[in-house]
């Protein structure tokens, strides 16, 4: 697989590897469940994604979107239950298979996890690390030094969302909209299947908001990704995704079309009527962005 | 204190009350300071370098397991915990009279104690970068590397060089048991009460703390500024 094509690869490999499009189907999550003490964060999740879906969950805080999500990245273990994927058990995966899988699902997180201190560049390659083997990953560890090859990769990632000038900038120096298409970039190194976005927009403007939103349409259909991503806005939902599912208390309480969700679903679901949902997110989401924004080392 | 003289305080070495009558040694005083200050500089480095392998694992917050984590702050303490001077009196013991055993002993003690500190400053950063590289299929030890290392190494450097102005004293003192530098004829001359050589080998190592943490205040800002 030629690293210099750029990007393009990565549809390709989502496209041709029968393993992931198979019948099997390309995740699955069968009864997953997460207890923190008494609680139960995730209770019995069921769940498949056929290859090449956009996904949307939602939910109010507290209803297990996050920790869904990290428990398929394996982050975090789950307690009981089973993620399948291709007809491997993930949860199973230890060592090297592990960080491969974790290769394969990308994560995007609420408050982007760049690396401040770094340039924007190098926190592109960070995609890299799990395809670098032996001496090369050494010299990667020791002397930071990756090959023309990916920095070539990493440049034309950026410049697919109009940062390539921003590559040589420390990411502390960004703006929120473009650290997380920096992150999102990042994810496209480790030329994935899957991306999970936790959270993209939650702390962003209006504005960039959509620019990271259409960046992951974009991901979703021009390289064929299945993204699932976690929101709490209906509305950018169902504007972005091909199929939404809601939780509440840690349960899937719907699966459908966008158009299935209709504002009495809404309200029979979460005992809310739509406004007081989307307020009730702009209200944390103000709360949010309250705090210093982000932690400078 | 010297009596020194100000009608003849440039005067020649030969000159009673001048500086270079007080400093009459200055050539061989200064060699050893400066054999002092190579001691010190090589034992920071060999300290720092093994304080940091040893600080990701000494760290709560990284997850390095039940039993490297302990094993790694127990070893931290004990290194830092056994006085220098201790360790340089079982270093000649064993390997003799001369500077080895003093930069040994020193960077032992470095070890322990920027370890300590490193892992503290390690413990303090956000683990949103961490997660952000574990989520990428980045290894524990690349980690470490990418995610935390950027982040700690303005106060690990810190760290360090204060640590160098120490060892340049540790380095002066230790030479009394025979491990190298300076201290050998510090303890000589204290030994014979020869003050106005007492005052001018202090003075001389107090000059050199000077210069260090002028220079260290340079290092620190050019590597702060380079490293992006």
């Amino acid at each position: 697989m030629g690293l210099t094509a750029g990007l393009r690869p990565v549809a390709a490999l989502a496209q041709d590897d029968a393993a992931w499009t198979g019948a099997r189907g390309m995740l699955e999550l069968q009864g997953l469940t997460r207890r923190f003490g008494a609680t139960v964060a995730v209770d019995h999740v069921d769940l498949e994604v056929p290859a090449g879906q956009m996904v949307g969950i939602i939910g109010r805080s507290g209803a297990g979107k996050s920790t869904l999500l990290r428990m398929i990245n394996r982050l975090q273990e789950p307690s009981g239950g089973r993620i399948l994927s291709g007809g491997r058990d993930v949860t199973a995966l230890q060592g090297r298979a592990l960080r491969e899988w974790r290769r394969d699902c990308a994560m995007v997180f609420q408050q982007f996890n760049l690396v401040q201190r770094l340039d924007v560049l190098t926190n592109v390659l960070i995609g890299r690390l799990a395809w670098q083997r032996g001496w090369r990953a050494a010299m990667v560890l020791v002397g930071g030094r990756f090959t023309a090859e990916e920095r070539a990769m990493a440049l034309a990632a950026l410049d697919r969302f109009g940062l390539a000038e921003t590559a040589l900038q420390r990411a502390e120096t960004l703006s929120g909209g473009q650290q997380q298409r920096v992150a999102l970039c990042r994810a496209l190194l480790q030329q994935p299947r899957l991306v999970l976005a936790d959270e993209p927009i939650a702390s962003l403007d209006p504005r960039n908001a959509q620019l990271v939103m259409d960046a992951l349409r974009d991901v979703n259909q021009r390289d064929g990704l299945s993204v699932l991503v976690n929101l709490h806005h209906l509305d950018t939902a169902r504007e972005y995704c091909d199929r939404i599912v809601a939780m509440q208390a840690g349960k899937i309480v719907f699966d459908g079309t966008p158009a299935a969700l209709t504002a009495e679903r809404v309200r029979s679901i979460y005992g809310i009527t739509e406004q007081e949902f989307a307020a009730e997110a702009e209200a944390r989401r103000a709360a949010e962005r309250a705090p210093a924004p982000l932690a400078v080392a | 204190m010297p009596g020194l003289r100000w009608d003849a305080l440039l005067g020649g070495v030969e000159t009673e009350g001048s500086l270079a009558f007080w400093m009459y040694r200055l050539d061989s005083w200064g060699w050893l300071l400066f054999e002092t200050a190579n001691m010190a500089a090589l034992a920071t480095l060999m300290g720092a370098g093994a304080a940091l392998l040893m600080a990701f694992p000494a760290a709560r917050n990284l997850g390095a397991g039940r039993v490297v984590n302990p094993l790694a702050r127990r070893l931290l303490e004990a290194m830092r915990t056994v006085p220098e001077i201790v360790y340089a009196l079982i270093f000649v013991w064993a390997f003799g009279v001369g500077a080895l055993a003093g930069i040994l002993a020193i960077a032992v003690h470095t070890a322990g104690a920027c370890g300590k500190l490193f892992a503290e400053s390690i413990e303090n950063t956000g683990l949103g970068a961490w997660d952000g590289v574990r989520s990428a299929g980045g290894s524990w030890a690349q980690a470490c590397r990418f995610a935390v290392l950027p982040q700690v190494a303005p106060s690990l450097l810190s760290y360090a060089l204060l640590r160098f102005e120490i060892n340049l004293r540790s380095a002066s003192v230790i030479g009394f048991v025979g491990a190298g530098g300076i201290g050998e004829e510090l303890y000589k001359v204290i030994a014979f009460n020869y003050y106005e050589e007492i005052s001018a080998i202090l003075l001389l190592i107090i000059l050199a703390v000077f210069a260090i943490d002028l220079l260290s205040e340079r290092l620190r800002h050019r590597v702060i500024g380079a490293m992006r």
